[in-house]
């Protein structure tokens, strides 16, 4: 009888252990107490943030998101909330839970379209913000990048600090948004140093950093010296294996520079998530909500929705010069940075001394 | 080409390191007649309890000894749920794994205050090519080999595994041998999750076992539930991830989903008999009940 109760016991616990992973999103705003009031008198605002499989923690992509979110929550004085996929089967639910809960919901990656296609559907009259894809619904404001034109300008500042000439480049997953990257930084390469060759690798992966140090160990013992990440949380294990190795890694999203403890980060190609979450609550509150595929922002080094982030002054003043006039070039259509592999084929390098 | 076989050597040994201490583990639980599906939920506790103990002692051996313990742990509730209570062998393991994932995820946040991932804490630095864990495991390996068929206890955790009457009869404790095996499976998948937290990186992520428990057994019973079988068998799970990552370094036309999907479809081909037939203890899975006749 005991042994029973016992038995039932453990399974009790068991099953209530399965309740301690949804403790994850935030606590709710107290001044919103869940209602949803849409009346203009009383503006209480709600949004919040459903993230990838990256998740926060990833000291890039979806942290850089998540800064910015926090930033107008703290000047609107609204606790935003916070939904983590750990799974891509996570995302419609995830979407349709946060909508719900909140007026304005923002998913940040590309992995979220087709979710986010039906989800918006769904509910016709929340608002959403889609980062890093762009989807055409009234009710969805997208917000994308030009990667390829940041990616390109350390592109220029691998290829002028290599000595191998072997330069590597690490994507996580194979996808359009990743190739902007992989592409943007051969070319700026191949322009600043004419003879160094790129090694591609994809993890196939956002959350692995094993797997990140593995492909950055293979890419090292192939003699490349400097490894440009595109693979979120997997960055962490290629700037691990820079401090091991003593080569040069290049950050994404974020300025990188203080996740190496050697200083082996030598720039961060900064994408501005953080911009683009701020702007998209912006124009919520400001209701000028923009939505569908015609009103896509696109940030590039124009908008300075990219750049170059240098926290570990690593660069010299003299290679930040020549990233300048690349730069000048790209701002004023001398360069136009290709964006797939298909356009790199077509892409003439472009010296400038 | 040398230089070709040179990464592939060494990415190969990278790779099958962390699946050879829970392959070990799951040999040692059935071959004591106890299927442990739980391997994977085990090396996650182990590499969390690696990152928390590293992390609040600045010391990766002691985080390393509370891998061990926590995996440790995680074994004997599998073995209390298992032996003492007869439970279903594959639903428990299953729950373990459950509660493996959600209890770390739970720490995290309640420890370093937010989800997703821990700080850098400190690791094992690699001595020479591996860090310490890819000389562990070979050793391990041969002490294991010697345990299960140079030893007496050896022969009676074989003869549990395949006759528990027999081996009763003949004033073998049973349930003890299974309590000692099933304990030892977590503490080597312990040791199996610290290699990936605190050995390869420095840090813990939600999911970054990602399926290697899982693999792990595969590898098992491809080297036909034997302790230097299975090892070959990561070895060789090892090199298929090799491939992968190599192959598109060198720009071969192959697809990449291909590729990412080869170390699954070799596990496949591996587990579906291809290599020869597999045969198990007799008594894996089965609860013994001594009353019984």
């Amino acid at each position: 009888m005991s042994k029973r109760f016992l038995c039932l016991l453990l399974a009790l616990v068991m099953v209530l252990a399965l309740f301690a992973g949804c403790t994850k999103p935030e606590t709710p705003d107290p001044e919103d107490e869940g209602e949803i009031s849409t009346e203009p008198e009383v503006p209480a605002y709600s949004f919040g943030m459903v993230t990838d499989v990256g998740g926060i923690g990833d000291k890039s992509f979806n942290d850089s998101a998540w800064a910015g979110i926090e930033k107008a929550g703290s000047e609107l004085g609204v606790e935003p909330k916070l939904l983590q996929s750990t799974k891509q089967d996570d995302y419609p639910p995830n979407l349709g839970n946060m909508a719900q809960s909140v007026d304005l919901t923002l998913a940040v990656g590309f992995l979220f379209e087709d979710a986010m296609n039906t989800t918006a559907d769904q509910y016709p009259d929340k608002y959403f913000g889609l980062i890093d894809e762009v989807v055409d619904k009234p009710n969805v404001m997208s917000v994308t990048f030009k990667e390829h034109e940041g990616s390109f300008l350390v592109g220029v500042i691998a290829g002028l600090t290599t000595k191998s000439n072997v330069i590597g480049f690490v994507g996580g997953m194979d996808f359009p948004v990743i190739n902007r990257f992989e592409a943007g930084f051969i070319a700026g390469v191949k322009s600043a140093n004419p003879k160094a060759k790129v090694i591609v690798n994809y993890t196939g992966a956002f959350d692995d950093p094993d797997k990140g140090k593995e492909v950055a160990l293979t890419q090292f013992q192939q003699k490349a010296d400097v490894i440009f990440h595109a693979s979120g949380a997997c960055g962490i294990g290629v700037i691990m294996a820079a401090d091991e190795k003593d080569f040069w890694a290049i950050g994404v999203d974020m300025d990188q520079a203080a996740e190496s403890t050697k200083n082996k980060v030598l720039c961060s190609m900064i994408k501005r998530v953080d911009v683009a979450t701020y702007t998209v609550i912006q124009s919520y509150v400001n209701n000028d909500f923009k939505g569908g595929a015609a009103n896509a922002l696109e940030l590039g080094l124009k908008e300075d929705g990219v750049g170059v982030g240098d926290g570990g002054n690593n660069v010299s003043a003299e290679l930040s010069a020549i990233a300048d006039k690349y730069k000048e070039a790209i701002n004023d259509g001398t360069i136009v940075v290709p964006s797939t592999r298909e356009e790199l084929e077509e892409f003439e390098p472009v010296e400038i001394e | 080409m040398l230089n070709l076989l040179n990464i592939l050597f060494f990415s190969t040994i990278r790779s099958a390191t962390p699946l050879i201490f829970p392959a070990l583990g799951g040999t040692f639980s059935e071959k004591s007649g106890v299927v442990n599906i739980g391997l994977d939920g085990m090396m996650t506790v182990g590499a969390f309890a690696a990152v928390l103990i590293s992390y609040k002692t600045e010391s990766p051996w002691l985080g390393f000894i509370g891998a061990m313990i926590a995996g440790g742990l995680f074994g004997l509730l599998l073995a209390f749920l298992s032996i003492y209570f007869k439970a279903n062998q594959v639903v428990v393991g299953t729950a373990i794994n459950i509660l493996a994932a959600s209890l770390t995820t739970f720490l995290l946040v309640e420890i370093w205050g937010k989800p997703g991932q821990t700080g850098n804490v400190r690791y094992f630095e690699p001595w020479g090519p591996f860090n310490m864990f890819t000389y562990l495991s070979l050793i391990l390996v041969a002490i294991s080999y010697f345990v299960l068929y140079k030893t007496a206890f050896g022969l009676r955790i074989r003869s549990v595994g395949e006759h528990p009457r027999a081996a009763d009869t003949l004033g073998v404790n049973v349930y003890l041998i299974r309590y000692i095996c099933v304990t030892l499976s977590g503490i080597l998948a312990g040791i199996g999750g610290a290699s990936l937290s605190i050995g390869s990186i420095s840090l813990f992520k939600e999911g970054m076992v990602a399926g290697r428990g899982f693999i792990a057994l595969a590898a098992m019973i491809f080297g036909k539930w034997h302790p230097i079988g299975a090892a070959l068998a990561c070895l060789f799970f090892g090199l298929a991830d090799a491939i992968q990552t190599i192959s598109m370094s060198f720009g071969w036309k192959v697809p990449k989903e291909f590729l990412f999907a080869l170390p699954y479809i070799m596990t496949m081909l591996a587990v579906s008999g291809i290599i020869g037939k597999s045969i198990a203890p007799a008594a894996s899975g089965t609860p013994y009940d001594k009353g019984e006749s």
